[in-house]
């Protein structure tokens, strides 16, 4: 695995206010890279920068072995970019734009038609682009951003504003780009589509990166607890479960037991303390931290706001 | 490096045509102009009415021309900027395809659609013309197409840094007015100093020049001149705008 972005140091403001500062990252060949954090973290500033779209105050960017900013053309040869609240001509027709772009790389297109038909857009190649929904809209320009077939797609937000069953068609193509072999490199505010989607994130905040890493590795480091809630019938067995090695607290309420407790063999100690104790359970579930609480552990605030 | 061009330049055609309100305000309305006009100063009748006296010979065509050359500039700045404000400008900006690309292929739309409008001017308004009365059609079309296009230069430059469509009506008016003092309704020798150096630097005073000459038989020797300026300033706005151009 070799680095297709490179980016140390970046720093980017827009008058006084610092949009992006010190960020330093790598984007692996083959992998989905998410940027994560709330809007205006800066990460679609971070993003314009990669794309060769704005030109850094200082800090180097490597892209494919590019500078993006200078040598933007032949770097837009061969990336796909889908832009956070992009429109077209209002009365350009669905073919009309995949046929424009498709004549504007130097290399060949892939097949205009089965790349909509992919998409689900056959029955749409004649409508006007306002008259589109939201998710064919996100749709077209998912296929405007491959048709030059790219070594590496950025997608900026991607899922925003669409209902969840769209939500999940698109994950869904973006899984299929990777699978191709493809490096993708995407941000959003959706803390479930970054654990569902990416191999790696880079959490960003007030324009700095906070923490990099796969999800998983992320939840373990940050965030060690476990919870444990079951239903049992024997009011006593709260005793048994206080005796469980790593537990740092249990609580009561209708039967309904909670076990806090931090370290990967929670769950399996308190299922062996039920075993050894005979204790019945009507119901057993865990409760795993997400990037979420990582989220709100590293920034003291929600990503929601 | 004009990869893309003619496809952006027929899609740009089609979608202008699909827009009714663009198509009849660039085409229909200055042909109306004409004819309305026209009626009352009609040659045919030898009776023009005293408010056109002052409109002669030359003069009416060569301010319908202007009209369309100016509706041109209009289409333009404002299509410009509502794609800038709309963020067409950023999504053709992450593609390979660059300013000028896309400046190219609404000038060669507007060019078009001049040379057609031209077109539907002559045939509604052949029957105010004296029957045999000899008109330099093909030089009158080709000295507009040249005007337009020198005209158009500033149309750019307006329509590279207005931030909204808002703004590129008042700034697109500016362009309309000079027509006031171009030469059209008197002469620019008429016209106190620091008016005649502000006629000077607009391409509309030798446009006027250029299609008044043209319409009255003058050979394009006599005008090389005025297409010299035309292609100056053309030289001069285009490259100012091409360093100022913004997508967003």
């Amino acid at each position: 695995m070799h680095p297709v972005i490179e980016v140390s140091g970046v720093r980017k403001t827009y008058g006084k206010t610092v949009a992006v500062e010190q960020a330093s990252f790598e984007v692996n060949q083959g992998e989905i890279f998410g940027l994560i954090g709330p809007n205006g973290a800066g990460k679609t500033t971070t993003m314009e920068c990669i794309e060769g779209i704005r030109k850094p105050d200082c800090g180097t960017i490597t892209v494919l072995g590019l500078d993006p900013f200078r040598q933007v053309y032949k770097l837009q040869d061969r990336i796909g970019v889908q832009l956070q609240q992009a429109q077209l001509q209002k009365r350009i027709k669905v073919w009309e734009a995949v046929d424009l772009w498709a004549s504007l790389y130097g290399k060949k297109a892939i097949d205009g038609r089965r790349l909509l038909a992919q998409l689900s857009l056959t029955d749409k190649r004649d409508a006007w682009f306002m008259n589109l929904s939201g998710g064919q809209k996100q749709r077209l320009f998912i296929a405007l951003a491959l048709i030059n077939d790219p070594e590496l797609v950025f997608l900026d937000e991607l899922t925003t504003g669409l209902d969840p069953q769209a939500r999940h068609a698109i994950w869904d193509l973006v899984r299929g780009i990777r699978e191709r072999g493809k490096t993708v490199f995407l941000t959003t505010h959706l803390m479930e589509e970054a654990e569902r989607l990416c191999d790696r994130v880079a959490i960003m905040e007030h324009g700095r990166i906070i923490d990099i890493d796969t999800p998983e590795s992320l939840v373990r480091r940050h965030c060690p607890e476990r919870t444990v809630v079951l239903d049992v019938s024997d009011p006593a067995a709260g005793d048994h479960f206080q005796m469980i090695p790593g537990v740092e607290s249990v609580t009561c309420e209708n039967m309904r037991f909670t076990i806090r407790g931090r370290g990967d063999d929670l769950v399996s100690e308190v299922i062996r303390c039920l075993s050894e104790n005979r204790i019945r359970v009507t119901d057993f579930r865990t409760v795993l931290p997400n990037l979420e609480d990582v989220f709100l552990k590293l920034t003291g605030r929600s990503i929601r706001e | 490096m004009l990869r893309g061009l003619w496809k952006l330049t027929w899609i740009e055609m089609k979608i202008f045509m699909r827009e009714p309100l663009g198509a009849f305000g660039t085409i229909g309305v200055p042909v109306l102009i004409f004819v309305v006009l026209g009626r009352f100063a009609s040659f045919r009748t030898g009776t023009p009415s005293p408010a056109v006296m002052g409109l002669s010979g030359a003069d009416l065509p060569v301010l319908a021309a202007l009209l369309i050359s100016v509706s041109a500039v209009l289409s333009l700045v404002t299509i410009i900027s509502i794609y800038r404000e709309g963020g067409i400008l950023k999504r053709l900006r992450a593609t390979p395809l660059r300013p000028q690309t896309i400046l190219s292929a609404h000038v060669i739309v507007k060019l078009l659609l001049t040379a057609a409008t031209l077109g539907l001017m002559f045939l509604a308004g052949k029957r105010y013309f004296p029957p045999g009365a000899h008109v330099p059609w093909l030089s009158f079309t080709i000295a507009l197409l040249i005007s337009t296009w020198s005209v158009l230069s500033i149309g750019f430059l307006i329509a590279s840094i207005v931030p909204t469509a808002r703004f590129a009506q008042p700034i697109g008016a500016i362009v309309l007015y000079p027509i006031a003092f171009s030469g059209l309704f008197f002469h620019t020798s008429d016209l106190p100093p620091v008016l005649r150096a502000v006629a000077r630097a607009l391409p509309l005073t030798y446009a006027v020049r250029l299609l008044e000459g043209i319409w009255n038989g003058d050979g394009w020797f006599a005008h090389l001149g005025d297409v010299a300026a035309l292609t100056v300033l053309f030289l001069l706005f285009t490259a100012i705008s091409a360093k100022v151009f913004r997508w967003e």
